[in-house]
């Protein structure tokens, strides 16, 4: 069975890293996603924001693709690119004359069959038991704050494949892959999104916030599922340093890169040396292969 | 309601305060609530949201769990209020809006299953197609410049669009350490990732675009 | 055939949109009409005055009052119908309010349909038979389900007027949810001071008849006559043996394998138990899912201790059938629990207060255990997780309730005044704490309710915040708690020490259950549905089975015992009598068409037909065919729509009336 691939803006970019490793992983655990053809923008926040006509329909042009490409099941790893694509398909379906509009806008038909899927739910699609199957090192060093954002599992009604308030399918995954999770409060607190280059004393904010509980609840690794909270969560924590010196760096990983190491790939081939905060390799993995 | 007009109230006035002016300058007169209920702007919100403002209860949940609750002017709950009021002009000029990050907490907590995010976007848009003079208008010019890098490349080109975010606003001095980072991290691409099919891109900005909507 | 017409002006109601003078003008000269008038109000005493006359003067066999609804005056019109000689179903109504001058402008138009609805009932009135009443026995004796404070009430009252009760009990002990409560609002006394007496006047009236742990499984027959067959659930003790000594329970080995659900599971209780101390009946129960006795055939401890020789561990249900004249359900609530429910479950739990996972966010009933001086804590205000005095304590108001993403969309009603009350004991018993009250309104309506909340409020510096909670998280041992306070536009947080959360009151999880073993209608949360909100509010629409208490919907004590004592009146009224006149408007089977395919019996909503054999002249069954009791039928007429044979007729409704009645239009 092919997986559609929409892999998003950031992951050209600034999350390439997300993209080499959920390409590598997913590749190892022998499963092919196949990138959806001449993919455009989501619209993201800009478009939602401003003009719902134009989000609506720069999401559901994708979709149109993903119909003639013949793809049944996509995955979007980007929590806001997978947000996007749910919630316009989910206005259209629940409103026809939403529908009408904008399949006269694009002057094509919006198939109804194509199911947008985020990269938890890949995981669940493949079966936790195949991550265990691969483990080729012992994670036991790492104890994760799984970070699902305000996206990944909102909203509750058109998004139901995990729980809105108390979810626990990232959890589920860094413990198949070996890691030590750990229960903290600010898994669904927002990091400021968006707010990324204009509010950056938001982001900062929020994004502190969110490092602080999970530090004081044990974390040393925080694992995300979206390219704006890892942008925000790793890229803002020098500015952090600066203004509150006693901050305490804390790397924070994609959960494809914590498979990926948990598979035995190495630190370059994941792509994590291109974060910010150093993941010190040697600090949280005993170099043990299992047999 | 002419039967009831007192037909000599004019003479009673002061004779130094003429009619209009006594009516033009009492406050009270702009703070009639539920007087411009036919605007088009309750319509406009339904039409986007597929809900009526009437819903809200006004239990203030939503403001309670609000990750930017601190950064906005007007707690968002109250803009819903204000809205619902028809106190239209001060919900439109609130930073709320602008501030608001879209995360959904509110929209998934509401007791009355108000979708308030959606409610935020359609507030925002009424607000630029109404051309209110936006509190955030940072905000406002870095959307647009995100939206010019969609229309011209289908993606979005990082380094263009902070390029144009920061011409739009002359912040040339900020970010100055994260960006040299990027590009020594090689994660920024130096040439913009082109959508093939920008034609279909160009139409949909172009059927879209409001302002030439509103000349046809 | 004599008919007189007689058109009703209801003040103006029906003669602003209807001519009625030119009504009873063309009808007089509709064949078979002997006599047309109108007049303002046909309902009052002359109007009535003008009918008898009428009917006297003219010799007429029928009558057609041309008026408001039939629901609002039928009845009315039959009486005057009676008092001049007439069978009261041969009087026939046409609305002409309702469905005439109410729902028209056009005088001219209306006034047409006046007259058709008139020639309709004309057609109708010519085929009616006269009918007459249905007598019933009534059995003298009434079953009250629920042993809370409503049904002791309702089985107090009946057993005072002198007839016999049976209380059924679900639990080892009557008492319900009172019997948990500290104290009450809004006069602060002892819940349990004024319970108790009445539970033992319970245990102790010759008239009542109390089986506790016991449930209904059956109910058939219909108002009057109805056959309840009831479980006793096996105690495992010989009751006129126990003496209620309690040696059993103190010296059964099994402590902590099971929560005391009366303590709301903040305490444990031993395999063998009472409830509480002062249990009506004081006869313990033995747990057969922990006692050891269960599992390997061992221990046997309170065999040894009882020396009246009370434990029987073979024990077994029992169950009996009891005749019964009328049923008092009073089957009280639970409430609300905050967990992640199931994916089929109306209800949706708050996973933003933590799905139940901090120990000491607990609900408005483990709170009043906390408080009350026979509970866990012996009344001191501690929480659960490390019973320290909680310093600072949030309580919220309306969860569940008035929350529609949650599953309900109604006010509870008792939440406002408890949480008023628990904020005012948290403050007389922990005199340097803070509390807050997050609240949406304030709803304090009942006799110096609002007085009370102000008390709190003013007197005992209680805080309140208008805002729901969005979050609840703990955070070095104590719980964050997010809010807003719409009032002032301000986001307000409180790090407590505990957060007491008032929960919505909703039906029992087997509300349903027992409603289709009765047969009496609920509402989509479980509610049991009373037959007029206004006017008929302790009845079901099951003639006989009245209501009382919170199985109708959320309500206090004094609403309780008030609706407790009118349920009770009514089955006293209905006892007054030996026997019970019923409409004659019921269903009947021609047995001879009957072909015995039943859809009748699978659609009648009261359960009135039932399977009856016909027999050749050797006694052998050669054909089953529907029978429709008449006692129960309620003449809705479903079953005879629903007759593939055209074998069913409602007297009163036959075919030949109905087509009559649309041909003639």
């Amino acid at each position: 069975m092919n997986y559609g691939y929409f892999p998003g803006c950031s992951q050209t970019s600034s999350a390439k890293e997300y993209d080499l490793s959920l390409r590598k992983v997913f590749e190892k655990l022998g499963f092919g996603l196949e990138e959806l053809c001449d993919w455009s923008c989501c619209g993201a926040t800009s478009a939602h924001a401003t003009n719902h006509k134009l989000s609506n329909a720069l999401a559901l042009r994708n979709i149109v693709l993903a119909g003639k490409q013949g793809i049944k099941n996509m995955v979007a790893p980007c929590a806001a690119c997978y947000n996007r694509l749910i919630t316009s398909q989910h206005e259209i379906s629940m409103h026809p004359e939403r529908k009408n509009e904008t399949e006269e806008l694009l002057s094509e038909k919006i198939p109804a069959d194509v199911k947008v899927i985020n990269v938890l739910e890949l995981f669940f699609k493949i079966g936790l038991a195949k991550i265990s199957e691969n483990r080729k090192r012992d994670l036991n060093g790492i104890k994760a704050a799984c970070y699902y954002g305000c996206l990944l599992v909102r909203p509750m009604n058109i998004n139901n494949f995990d729980d809105a308030e108390q979810p626990t399918s990232m959890e589920m995954i860094a413990e198949a892959a070996g890691a030590t999770t750990i229960d903290w409060n600010y898994k669904l607190e927002c990091c400021g999104a968006a707010h990324s280059i204009v509010r950056k004393d938001i982001v900062l904010n929020l994004s502190k916030k969110i490092i602080d509980d999970a530090v004081l609840n044990g974390a040393n690794v925080i694992i995300t599922a979206c390219p704006m909270c890892h942008t925000n969560l790793d890229m803002r924590q020098r500015a952090m340093k600066r203004k509150y010196p006693e901050h305490l760096m804390i790397p924070v990983l994609y959960i494809t890169e914590l498979v990926g190491l948990a598979m035995g790939m190495n630190v370059k081939d994941l792509g994590i040396d291109l974060h910010y905060v150093n993941f010190n390799y040697d600090e949280y993995i005993a170099e043990k292969l299992i047999a | 309601m002419g039967a009831y007009v007192n037909k000599d109230a004019k003479k009673l006035q002061p004779s130094f305060v003429s009619a209009n002016l006594l009516t033009d300058t009492l406050p009270e007169n702009n703070h009639t609530p539920f007087q411009k209920n036919n605007s088009d702007i309750p319509e406009e919100i339904r039409n986007r949201t597929f809900q009526d403002v009437s819903l809200c209860y006004q239990c203030g949940k939503c403001s309670a769990g609000c990750p930017v609750r601190y950064y906005m002017d007007i707690a968002p709950n109250k803009i819903v209020r204000l809205i619902q009021l028809g106190f239209y002009d001060e919900a439109l000029k609130s930073s709320t809006p602008w501030i608001c990050a879209g995360c959904l907490t509110c929209s998934v907590r509401c007791p009355k299953e108000f979708n308030l995010a959606g409610f935020m976007d359609a507030v925002r848009e009424i607000a630029v197609k109404k051309k209110v003079k936006v509190k955030e208008k940072d905000i406002l010019k870095f959307h647009k410049a995100f939206l010019n890098q969609i229309k011209r490349y289908g993606r979005l080109y990082e380094i263009g669009l902070v390029g144009e975010y920061k011409m739009k606003t002359l912040d040339l001095l900020s970010d100055v350490e994260t960006a040299p980072g990027l590009f020594l991290k090689g994660k920024l691409g130096l040439l913009p990732d082109k959508v093939k099919d920008r034609k279909s891109i160009k139409k949909i900005f172009k059927k879209t675009d409001k302002k030439k909507i509103n000349k046809h | 055939m004599k008919i007189g017409v007689f058109i009703c002006h209801c003040g103006e109601n029906i003669s602003r949109t209807v001519d009625c003078p030119k009504v009873a003008e063309v009808c007089r000269n509709f064949p078979g009409v002997e006599y047309s008038t109108n007049y303002k109000y046909m309902c009052s005493d002359p109007g009535q005055k003008l009918i008898k006359d009428a009917v006297l003067e003219n010799k007429l066999d029928a009558i057609v009052v041309g008026s408001c609804s039939p629901h609002m005056h039928e009845r009315t019109f039959r009486n005057a119908a009676i008092s001049a000689g007439i069978n009261p179903f041969l009087v026939e109504i046409a609305n002409l309010r309702e469905q005439c001058s109410w729902v028209h402008d056009d005088v001219e138009e209306a006034t047409q349909k006046a007259i058709e609805l008139v020639r309709m009932a004309l057609e109708k009135v010519k085929r009616d038979k006269p009918l007459t009443k249905i007598k019933v026995n009534v059995t003298k004796r009434i079953l009250v389900i629920g042993g809370g404070i409503a049904g002791i009430q309702a089985a107090l009252d009946v057993a005072n007027a002198g007839y016999e009760v049976i209380l059924v009990e679900k639990e080892p002990s009557i008492g319900g949810h009172m019997s948990q409560l500290s104290e009450t609002f809004p006069t602060l006394d002892c819940s349990q001071c004024i319970l108790t007496p009445r539970m033992v006047e319970v245990y102790q009236h010759p008239k009542i008849k109390l089986f506790t742990y016991s449930e209904v499984v059956k109910v058939e027959g219909f108002i009057g006559n109805f056959k309840a067959t009831i479980k006793k659930k096996a105690r495992h003790i010989i009751d006129d043996r126990c003496s209620g000594c309690g040696l059993c329970m103190e010296n059964c080995p099994i402590k902590k394998k099971a929560y005391n659900s009366f303590e709301e599971n903040l305490a444990f209780r031993p395999a063998i138990y009472t409830p509480f101390p002062q249990a009506v009946p004081n006869i313990p129960v033995i747990d057969e899912t922990i006692c050891t006795h269960y599992k390997n055939g061992k221990c046997g401890m309170c065999v040894k201790v009882c020396d009246r020789e009370a434990i029987d561990f073979d024990q077994e249900d029992t169950m009996f059938v009891a005749d019964i004249g009328a049923i008092i359900v009073a089957t009280g609530f639970k409430l609300y629990n905050i967990e992640k429910k199931s994916s089929g479950s109306i209800y949706k739990g708050y996973g933003e207060y933590g799905y139940g996972k901090y120990r000491d966010v607990i609900d408005g009933l483990q709170f009043e255990r906390i408080a009350s001086a026979s509970g866990p804590t012996s009344g001191e205000i501690k929480r659960p997780s490390d019973g320290k005095v909680p310093k600072k304590i949030v309580f919220i108001q309306c969860v569940g309730s008035r929350d529609e993403s949650k599953g309900i969309s109604y006010c509870s009603k008792i939440c406002c005044m408890y949480t008023a009350k628990h904020a005012m004991l948290y403050k007389h018993k922990v005199h340097d704490g803070e509390a807050y009250v997050f609240y949406m309104d304030i709803r304090a309506g009942g006799k110096m309710y609002e007085e009370f909340v102000r008390r709190a409020i003013e007197e005992d510096n209680v805080k309140y915040i208008r805002g729901r909670v969005s979050r609840i998280y703990e955070e070095k041992g104590k719980y964050i708690v997010k809010g807003e306070d719409t009032i002032a536009g301000m986001p307000v947080v409180v790090d407590a020490d505990m957060v007491v959360l008032a929960s919505a009151m909703i039906p029992h999880d087997n509300a349903p259950l027992l409603a289709r073993t009765i047969g009496i209608p609920y509402d989509k949360y479980g509610f049991y549905n009373e037959a007029h909100p206004k006017l008929r509010p302790v009845e079901s629409t099951t003639s006989g089975v009245f209501l009382a208490g919170a199985c109708q919907s959320p309500r206090d004590i004094p609403d309780t015992v008030s609706m407790a004592s009118a349920a009770a009146s009514k089955a006293i009224i209905l006892f007054s009598s030996d026997q019970l006149e019923r409409e004659p408007v019921v269903a009947k089977v021609n047995e001879d068409i009957c072909q015995g395919c039943f859809y009748c019996k699978k659609v009648c909503p009261f359960g009135a037909i039932e399977v009856k054999d016909i027999k050749d002249i050797n006694g052998i069954v050669f054909k089953e065919v529907a029978y429709i009791n008449q006692g129960v039928c309620k003449g809705c007429g479903t079953c005879t729509a629903t007759c593939l044979s055209k074998s069913i007729e409602l007297a009163g409704f036959n075919n030949e009336e109905i087509f009559a009645q649309i041909a003639a239009l």
